[in-house]
């Protein structure tokens, strides 16, 4: 039982440390991750969820001002990619983040050929690292049930 | 409109009780779960206005059941739709009700004229988003340092920007970060300017 445990905590832990080098994690999420206890264990959980929720409304509003060339909202853009990059931000969605920086660019030059790729992109970065963090709380659950404490990790 | 503790006994007047003010529902709840985290009862709001009707300022005769409204601290996120938080400080700053309340502007952009100008209306600190639980802490810290409302003398103290750290640079971010991350790792100088009330 106890192997199962640490081998479960091992598995969480290099998952979670990949996700960081692999650039879809910054230190928000370690800031993020602190402020879950044993008393609140979904937190983070509940957290990139309405984050999740977020990107697919913005994502949606922005590809329907985006959807006539001779008619494009700008200006609409620019706030959605502008409310996109703060919660990606404070989630430490560093992907999704940085997609959102080159958005703005695009936005602000009316480019919107630019902003249609940025958009397609940035949908992509987000479904991807949700499918990744769900993989990770996964791995939680499963120490938890195992009886195992979820081990905290120290990224430098 | 998320209440925090609604309780008004004599017991929880130690603990501080902060209205944060942001349009992101995914800031609100980060920065409600900081504050909780760091003992403070917490009311979120999701717009000046919101906050505004919360304190008995739109001037709506309805809202004033607010004698007993006790805020120690308000924390606005700075680009809202509708009233920014530039402007929502403004309005408290002008009530006789709240003008004593310490109010910090929270924003992901590291605009000097923007922070300058805050600071100017009577800001009492500056928070650079994402905001962290060290932040946090050393925010509290800092208003409860500063003892009561009633006590300050503050009106005759110069104002001063108070860099969080020995690093004594005041420009921008720091050299060291690689473009594709400008706002991560920002070294916590230069993530908060708070300015020490009548205590140093």
């Amino acid at each position: 039982m106890n192997t199962v445990v640490a081998q479960l905590q091992r598995q969480f832990q290099d998952y979670l440390v990949s996700l960081y080098q692999q650039g879809f994690l910054d230190n928000q999420f370690t800031e993020l991750r602190k402020l879950q206890d044993e008393g609140t264990p979904d937190f983070v959980a509940e957290v990139v969820s309405l984050f999740f929720d977020d990107c697919s409304k913005l994502i949606n509003s922005m590809s329907r001002s985006l959807e006539r060339p001779e008619n494009v909202d700008f200006k609409q853009v620019d706030s959605g990619v502008h409310q996109l990059k703060g919660s990606s931000s404070s989630v430490g969605a560093r992907r999704v983040k940085n997609v959102c920086i080159s958005f703005k660019e695009c936005c602000d030059v009316q480019n919107r050929e630019g902003c249609l790729r940025c958009l397609q992109q940035v949908d992509y970065e987000y479904k991807m690292l949700k499918t990744k963090l769900q993989d990770l709380f996964n791995l939680e659950q499963q120490i938890v049930q195992a009886g195992g404490a979820i081990p905290q990790v120290n990224i430098n | 409109m998320t209440v925090g503790d609604l309780s008004s006994s004599p017991s929880s007047s130690r603990e501080l009780h902060v209205l944060a003010v942001d349009d992101s529902f995914v800031d609100r709840k980060v920065i409600e779960r900081l504050l909780r985290i760091s003992a403070c009862k917490v009311t979120t709001v999701e717009s000046g206005t919101r906050a505004l009707q919360y304190l008995g300022l739109d001037g709506d005769k309805g809202s004033s059941t607010l004698k007993d409204l006790k805020v120690n601290l308000i924390v606005t996120d700075y680009s809202m739709p509708g009233l920014t938080g530039y402007e929502l400080l403004k309005k408290i700053k002008e009530s006789s009700a709240f003008r004593e309340v310490p109010v910090v502007i929270m924003s992901s952009e590291n605009i000097q004229p923007r922070i300058q100008q805050c600071m100017t209306e009577g800001a009492e600190g500056f928070l650079l988003k994402p905001v962290k639980l060290a932040d946090v802490k050393r925010l509290k810290e800092l208003i409860m340092r500063s003892g009561e409302p009633e006590d300050e003398t503050k009106h005759s103290c110069p104002k001063r920007i108070l860099q969080d750290d020995t690093d004594s640079s005041t420009s921008t971010l720091s050299s060291s970060l690689d473009v594709s991350s400008l706002d991560d790792d920002t070294p916590s100088s230069k993530r908060m300017k708070l300015e020490p009330r009548a205590h140093d």
